[in-house]
């Protein structure tokens, strides 16, 4: 369980209505690329950043260890204003702060000891002290038999621990992680992420990552903040936020990443093929397991078909859709939905000959939608159009896993 | 003359280029390593980023690069005077020499560190290192193999440069092959030294290629 995110925990790094405003490029006009944000990251948790490409996430977490400097507000890590500091007093802060990267940023130069014992060397560590402490970080990260070889002999998802070994040497107690699993596999995303759970677990250590991909924030985020345009729209606990987002960029963050809601191109196919009324139920730990729906529908005497949808975990609870096909009497049917209100979100797309337009649950493209790894699980294609005989539900309901 | 007499003098013009080339290529290439990284440095947006200064630096390189040599050595005059107390000779040629050779290497040497990928230099700032340690540690390291590449460039342009030093007086092959070859219409010492020059250069060229694939092999 996500235990970290208890409100009694201080604050590590606060943005006081911090700002950066970039000078245009020749004639442009200046950009805002962080806008007044003012936020909390508490001391022990694994906080996100998401948005869309542009939105500012990567300016504002250079601003936590000062490779970028504010033009307005201030940035407070550790009870340390950086704001009156300047550059050769911000590099012991740098120094305490671990980061790691999308392209890994290793020294080609140096083999992946050599690039391990690196923020060593800045730190003034003896040769004794830094040869220790490299071995037991490679250790850490699993790459003991790896220390002598360069970087260019590893996979994308070796380089990235060293470079998560290599934010840890000097016992950082904030880790900054920009996009650091955007270059890897699904498969190697997932070691990352638990690699960056343990240190977060293991060691105590506050971490802050980056990421347009649903999959980081809902495996490993306690709270997250959503940003637009350089501001920060919504911050929460990671579940509140996803399963009543209250923005827009929210709403098409999660329904993009999950694709459980179905697209009007996928709703045109789905009222070609059910002639029945079409509605999208909501699933989460407030309305319940998909149970309820089963519960309900038998209640009012109306068939149920699932011929969409999702659910998945955010933050180790569920969450997703489901879309529903209800065969029974209009009336019941009408009085079933209005059950279903009661616990949970509804999308009433109606019926073949009488559509309703939902606008809510449109899928628009939410950030480098080409990232996107091949191998995910795809949520949204409806593999089995019909489930065994047409009836809805089953023995042990759909809230488990991720197929339907 | 016969080899006999023309051997010694031979080897004392070798020993002048010798002198000539080895003095520049130390000289200019440290301040050209130091000139060049400087660019790199203050362009902005870089670590020293200065818009003022690279504007300087760069007007600098850009107005005495092209220049023919032929023609700096002249325009030198008053500061080799100033510097050397002479404008003849081979120390007011090698003055010229390593000033020239300065602002070539220097613009090689900012072309190579601008392929260094900005994220690995981002990535040491990030650890604290302070900009001298990075250009020790991770910009002179890690353009290893592009500058000794672009150092063994450079000393075919100073043996090159050598060749006229002739007309300050300050001897070399070159002017060996001018005025006993050339001069003499003694086509076979013209050869000699072309022969000699270009065996130079491809030790010197196969060298540096092997220095730089081991610098490389990583
Ligand atoms: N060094 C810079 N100079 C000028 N503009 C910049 C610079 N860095 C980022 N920006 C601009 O600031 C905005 C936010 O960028 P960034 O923080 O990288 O966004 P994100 O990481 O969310 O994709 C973008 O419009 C980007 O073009
Ligand atoms: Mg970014």
């Amino acid at each position: 369980m996500p235990a970290a995110t208890g409100a009694a925990a201080g604050s590590i790094v606060r943005f006081e209505g911090a700002s950066k405003v970039f000078p245009g490029r020749g004639r442009g006009a200046e950009v805002r690329a962080v806008d007044e944000v003012t936020l909390d990251i508490r001391e022990g948790e694994i906080f996100g950043v998401i948005g869309q490409s542009g939105a500012g996430k990567s300016t504002l977490v250079r601003l936590i260890n000062a490779l970028e400097r504010t033009t307005g507000g201030d940035v407070v890590v550790d009870g340390v204003a950086l704001g009156a500091l300047n550059e050769a007093r911000l590099r012991p802060v740098r120094a305490g702060i671990g980061m790691v990267f999308q392209q890994f940023n290793l020294l080609a130069s140096r083999t992946v000891a050599g690039n391990v014992a690196y923020p060593l060397e800045v730190a003034g560590w003896s040769r004794s002290r830094r040869e220790a402490r490299v071995a037991e970080l490679l250790d850490f990260v699993g790459l003991a038999e790896k220390a002598g070889v360069h970087p260019s002999a590893l996979s994308g998802g070796q380089k990235q621990r060293v470079g998560i070994a290599r934010a840890l040497a000097t016992n950082p107690r904030i880790l900054l992680a920009d996009e650091a699993t955007s270059a890897l596999d699904p498969e190697t995303t997932r070691d990352v992420l638990n690699l960056l759970q343990r240190v977060n677990r293991e060691l105590g250590v506050t971490v802050v990552v980056i990421t347009h991909e649903m999959d980081v924030v809902r495996s490993i985020c306690h709270r997250v903040a959503v940003m637009d345009r350089g501001r920060v729209v919504e911050v929460g606990e990671a579940y509140q936020v996803f399963s009543a987002p209250a923005h827009d960029i929210t709403r098409r963050f999660v329904a993009t990443a999950l694709r459980d809601r179905p697209s009007p191109e996928v709703l045109e196919r789905l009222r070609a093929r059910h002639t029945g009324h079409i509605v999208t139920v909501g699933v989460d730990e407030v309305a319940g397991s998909s149970a309820v729906l089963t519960r309900t529908l038998r209640e009012h005497g109306v068939d149920g078909t699932v011929v969409f949808g999702g659910i998945t975990e955010v933050a180790e609870r569920p969450y997703g859709s489901l879309t529903v096909e209800l065969v029974g009497d209009p009336a019941a049917v009408e009085a079933a939905v209005v059950a279903l209100r009661a616990v949970t979100w509804v999308d009433d797309h109606g019926t073949a000959a009488r559509p309703h337009e939902v606008t809510t649950g449109d899928v628009v493209p939410f950030d480098e939608p080409a990232a996107d790894p091949a191998g995910r699980p795809n949520l949204g294609a409806p593999r089995r159009p019909r489930l065994g005989g047409g009836l809805f539900g089953g023995p042990t309901g759909y809230t488990e896993g991720n197929e339907l | 003359m016969s080899w006999d007499q023309l051997t010694p003098l031979l080897w004392q013009a070798a020993g002048e280029t010798a002198f000539m080339v080895l003095i520049t290529l130390l000289v200019g290439g440290f301040l050209g390593l130091a000139l060049g990284l400087g660019l790199y440095l203050t362009r902005p947006g870089n670590l020293l980023g200065n818009r003022f200064v690279f504007a300087v630096l760069n007007l600098a390189v850009n107005v005495v690069r092209p220049i023919p040599f032929i023609i700096f050595l002249v325009a030198l005059g008053p500061l080799t005077r100033a510097v050397i107390g002479s404008t003849i000779g081979i120390e007011a040629f090698t003055f010229a020499m390593c000033f020239m050779a300065t602002f070539v290497f220097a613009r090689l040497v900012e072309q190579n560190l601008v392929s260094i990928d900005p994220g690995v230099v981002e990535a040491a700032r990030a650890m604290g290192a302070s900009p001298f340690r990075i250009v020790r540690t991770v910009l002179v390291p890690e353009a290893l193999a592009p500058l000794i590449l672009g150092y063994t460039f450079l000393f075919v342009g100073v043996l090159d440069m050598s060749a006229i030093g002739g007309y300050l007086g300050a001897g070399g092959l070159g002017d060996f092959a001018i005025v006993q070859g050339y001069r003499q219409y003694d086509w076979a010492v013209t050869a000699v030294v072309v022969v000699i020059i270009v065996l130079i250069v491809q030790a010197v060229q196969w060298l540096g290629n092997i220095l730089a694939r081991r610098a490389l092999r990583r």
